[in-house]
């Protein structure tokens, strides 16, 4: 198995519009494999999902956990990894891994998602680990006791906000626009707490730090006031970017780096489809990430059915 | 398998990390015995994992004396053999 490098589908991503993907794609028995180097996607970071039909109440981890119950039972094989790049020669697919290989397939679906999105700034990169998280939920609580700043004044950063300020002396909230985005109750949350401390208008302009974060630097978003805060966490809250980067040299991304679709999760490129989050769909929910990712399989079924196989693949991949 | 001796395997969590759960669900799974070290209450193993690890992030795994940060399934698996 392991040298097989062929495959009519691949399917790139492990969250609710690739494993959906693979459900139907198994049960048209299609000769597939999945790349991907987690399980779940976003959906692992939600506290409560109450609008994912048949479950009134389930947690993010808990909804994986069951996706991935199902989708084992089709022993689809699962490389984990991610793709580095993708390119197309003919009707051939090459996806290239970060881990230095090459798999080929006749169709593709792209089902990547989204992650966090970075600042930007010197030093995030190179302490993303060491006091840099993108993730509060999962390491909020090895900071107890320390100061932190948390980037990003919507609801997420002010949600890690309210997890820090009951176990961190001093919580600083760093926010470009002059009010904080996030929802009233949470905003007074930390408006009245004593430990907080509210810089809107201001932006990140450096983190500091050798082995760890020692600080970062800060000014006001049209410059000229720069000062230094010793935290030694920083939690970075300012949204999300498309999984594209190794796809923009095969079809064309919108101005937000998605992959725009259409209603059959068709890219325009032949035997290229995208479903979920990464695409240019409207709503960003599970459920509609994985119907997309039903409509990706099926349609890539069809497609494969009706593709004369090439007899000079062989050629090809090499 | 009898004859292998069980790799010593520690898993670095918080109770709030989602792949901390995935981790031990994947262990349980696999029938890997390990042992969990909270670092939200437990200051020791807090200090221990950053040391072992050089990161302050979760999960850490632990395999042997060789660390993993992060649930990488790949890296894992080879260290599980």
């Amino acid at each position: 198995m392991a040298d097989k490098t062929h495959y009519d589908l691949i399917v790139l991503g492990g969250g609710p519009a690739g494993m959906t993907a693979v459900v139907y794609g198994a049960r048209k028995q299609m000769d597939m494999l999945v790349i991907s180097d987690d399980i779940g996607g976003q959906t692992m970071w939600s506290a409560g999902i109450e609008n994912y039909l048949g479950f009134p109440f389930i947690t993010g981890p808990e909804l994986v956990q069951k996706f991935e119950e199902h989708v084992r039972q089709f022993n689809v094989p699962h490389e984990y990894t991610r793709a580095s790049n993708l390119s197309r020669t003919g009707d051939r697919f090459s996806v290239q891994t970060h881990d230095g290989r090459t798999f080929t397939a006749r169709a593709v679906i792209v089902a990547t998602g989204k992650s966090p999105r970075m600042l930007g700034v010197p030093g995030e990169k190179e302490l993303i680990g060491r006091g840099v998280t993108y993730c509060a939920t999962c390491d909020g609580p090895v900071f107890a006791g320390h100061d932190v700043a948390i980037i990003g004044g919507g609801n997420s950063g002010l949600d890690a906000v309210v997890q820090m300020m009951k176990i961190c002396p001093k919580v600083y909230i760093i926010e470009r626009s002059p009010e904080l985005r996030a929802d009233a109750v949470v905003v007074r949350k930390a408006q009245e707490a004593d430990n907080v401390e509210i810089l809107t208008g201001t932006k990140v302009t450096e983190i500091i730090g050798e082995d760890f974060v020692d600080g970062i630097m800060i000014d006001s978003v049209d410059g000229g006031s720069p000062r230094r805060l010793d935290v030694k966490g920083v939690f970075i809250e300012i949204g999300l970017s498309p999984n594209t980067d190794f796809a923009d040299g095969v079809v064309r991304l919108n101005p937000h780096g998605e992959i725009p679709v259409d209603c059959a999760a068709r890219t325009g490129i032949p035997g290229l489809y995208a479903a979920g989050d990464v695409t240019d769909v409207p709503e960003k929910q599970i459920i509609i990430a994985a119907g997309d990712g039903a409509k990706a399989a099926l349609g890539a079924y069809a497609y494969l059915v009706r593709l004369p196989v090439a007899e000079d693949w062989g050629q090809m991949i090499t | 398998m009898a004859t292998q001796d069980a790799k010593q395997v520690t898993v670095y969590t918080t109770p709030t990390c989602p792949y901390c759960h995935q981790v031990k669900d994947y262990l349980k799974q696999k029938g890997v015995e390990f042992s969990e070290k909270n670092v939200a209450a437990d200051l020791e193993a807090r200090n221990a994992m950053v040391q072992k690890s050089g990161q302050l992030g979760v999960p850490v795994i632990e395999v042997d004396g060789q660390t993993i940060v992060g649930f990488n399934r790949a890296k894992l698996e080879e260290l599980l053999g």
